[in-house]
């Protein structure tokens, strides 16, 4: 592990071409990056891409992993397939790990209103953020959310109260250079006619949309599905990464997964 | 034209007259307005700076994005961030729009509550009272114009955002008690079309006095993604739109204005609308086998084809073959065109009248045999 990760299609359409590192580019900083799946492909590996990238060797930075989906046992199995070791950086203070799903945090058994949950859910968050950003200098800090549509269970299905939180997360994307946010959300399990609010404030919200859907012409052996990232954030930086649309095909396969633009495998 | 918006907002109302006010709409598909919303902010920051405009100064209600960001948009333009608080106030609603994390501090779990920009901010903690945002509004208004006869431009970044947290009635009552204060000299605000009902945008655009829309120039087809045309599209879209322009008089009259903005690396641009936009428009859309469209050559020869009217409106008498001249005019010609010939490159359709039953022009009943 003497070089950094090779850099792929996807870390590509997201920095721009030539910035292989994502983490430890200043302007990288302070974007919320928002992956939308569907029911026939899951955007989960997007979210495993980023984690490890994220906790990759070679950067220093920090991610706080909200978990509305799986325990951690889950995500350890993944990412040490990929060859990163969660346990380890959970213990060396580089990935705080919240665990929704266990019914004592936050003191949702004492009877709480979601609304107290979620505002202390978020002053955890700062508090981790102003934390990392403090003592070590040019740290970079990432917030990941997995997934927007679990939370909104946990919300009582107040989708009002899910896009309060998510304004304050990014808020902190605007407050504090170095952090970032990660959502992940589900496209289909929202009607078109009753409310799009949800979905569409997201797309607002977000400097990047990165879309996992089905290959359009059906199921294929070696192709898994499609990926198309809008970048619509500016940088100030080259200018490169600017107002761009990407779109390529993947393959998952057993501890990575292939990028390539269409046609070109054979 | 996107400078008329600036010089009008500029110029302000007249006394006794309600501000000019702007509606900038925009949608996800083409996502533009908050460019829009920055250019005309920093237009109508040099006019004041420079002390062109009726309005001192300008109070900006931040909703969506925040100051840190205003504060880098102003230093980009070379303005003085320091001394800005003479004429550019912020009343910050997106650090702390619900109160969570004054709420926060005061339990000790975090820190600071500063939004870590220099510019002069207010921060407002509940976005939900809009009577409370009203008069913050017009405080920080009354403190830049100083011995409070002066007025001043309100701009808020997004309409969209308040919806969320109140109702339409609120926010049209909050907007038009904006409008008809007599220290504010324009107003203009950002709204996100599609994510409210029509109910709503309708509501808004009855208070203000201009509307610009940003649209795709090139309305996508609905198809599947990752189709190259689309993606092409999609990648347009998040760099030029059609900017089109509403205005309404106060006698009434509309006026709509089109044009097309791009942004660029330095900034946004407006140009004219070019036709060579609506022409690869026209050759985008219908991608079939037929041949829906003729070449320039073919457009020319059907101007030039004579249609088979009998009344040609060309001065000479009319003379109409009606089946039974021939027979009974020794003249070798007969007269069964409408047209005489003419020279080789004109269309010329060559028309008959076969039937011997109808005479031209009758005024008989061509149905009088029948029995009804």
């Amino acid at each position: 592990m003497a070089n950094a990760p090779p850099s792929t299609l996807l870390d590509e359409a997201l920095d721009g071409k030539g910035a292989a590192v994502f983490s430890t580019s200043p302007a990288a900083g302070g974007r919320m990056i928002l992956v939308e799946d569907c029911v026939e492909t899951s955007g989960a590996f997007v979210v495993h891409h980023l984690l490890k990238r994220c906790l990759s060797p070679h950067s220093s930075d920090v991610v706080v992993f909200l978990s509305f989906a799986n325990p951690f046992s889950h995500y350890d199995r993944i990412l040490r397939k990929m060859g990163c070791n969660l346990s380890v950086q959970r213990d060396n203070k580089r990935l705080m790990f919240l665990d929704m799903l266990m019914l004592e945090r936050l003191g949702r058994d004492r009877g709480k209103t979601s609304e107290d949950v979620f505002i202390a859910l978020f002053g955890e968050i700062q508090k981790a953020v102003e934390l990392s950003l403090s003592h070590a200098g040019r740290q970079h800090i990432t917030v990941i959310i997995d997934d927007v549509s679990l939370m909104e269970v946990d919300a009582n299905g107040s989708s009002n109260l899910v896009l309060d939180f998510l304004h304050y997360c990014s808020s902190l994307t605007a407050q504090f250079q170095g952090c970032s946010l990660i959502t992940l959300n589900h496209d289909d399990v929202y009607s078109n006619e009753d409310r799009p609010g949800l979905l569409l404030k997201l797309e607002y919200l977000a400097d990047v949309v990165i879309k996992v859907e089905p290959f359009s012409t059906g199921l294929a052996t070696d192709v898994h599905g499609q990926l198309t990232v809008s970048n619509k954030g500016i940088h100030d930086g080259s200018g490169k990464s600017r107002n761009k649309v990407h779109n390529f095909h993947f393959r998952i396969k057993d501890s990575s997964v292939e990028y390539f633009y269409p046609g070109s495998k054979t | 034209m996107a400078e008329w918006i600036c010089r009008t907002l500029r110029d302000g109302g007249l006394e006794g007259e309600h501000a000019p006010a702007l509606t900038i709409n925009d949608t996800i598909s083409c996502p533009l307005g908050s460019f829009v919303f920055d250019h005309i902010l920093s237009q109508l920051s040099s006019f004041i700076f420079c002390q062109k405009s009726q309005s001192n100064g300008i109070v900006l209600v931040a909703l969506s994005r925040s100051p840190l960001y205003y504060e880098q948009l102003l230093k980009s333009k070379g303005f003085d961030v320091v001394t800005s608080s003479t004429w550019f106030k912020i009343l910050d609603c997106c650090t702390d729009p619900l109160g969570w994390r004054s709420k926060l501090v005061d339990s000790g779990s975090i820190r600071n509550l500063s939004s870590g920009s220099s510019l002069t901010v207010n921060i407002c903690k509940n976005v939900k009272n809009l009577d409370e945002l009203f008069s913050s509004i017009i405080e920080l208004g009354k403190e830049l114009s100083g011995d409070g006869k002066g007025r001043f431009t309100v701009a808020i970044d997004s309409v969209s955002s308040l919806l969320r947290h109140t109702s339409v009635s609120s926010v049209a009552a909050l907007l038009s008690n904006l409008r008809s204060h007599d220290i504010v000299s324009s107003l203009f605000w950002l709204l996100h079309l599609d994510m409210h009902e029509t109910r709503a945008t309708a509501a808004l655009e009855y208070m203000s006095s201009m509307k610009a829309t940003i649209e795709p120039i090139i309305q996508s087809v609905d198809g599947p993604r990752g189709n190259s045309e689309n993606l092409s599209l999609m990648e347009q879209n998040l760099r030029r739109g059609k900017f089109c322009v509403r205005v309404k008089r106060r006698n009434g009259r509309v006026r709509m204005m089109f044009e097309e903005l791009s942004v660029e690396k330095s900034g946004i641009k407006f140009t004219p609308l070019s036709s060579e936009d609506e022409m690869t428009a026209q050759s985008l859309v219908p991608k079939v086998q037929f041949n829906l469209q003729l070449s320039e050559k073919e457009r020319n020869d059907r101007a030039k084809v004579v249609l088979p009217f009998e009344h040609q409106g060309n001065g000479k008498t009319i003379q109409i073959y009606d089946g039974r001249k021939s027979l009974n005019d020794d003249k070798a010609e007969p007269q069964h065109t409408s047209v005489p010939k003419v020279d080789s490159n004109r269309g010329e359709i060559i028309y008959f009248r076969d039937s011997d039953d109808e005479m031209p022009d009758s005024d008989e009943d061509p149905d009088d045999d029948l029995d009804i």
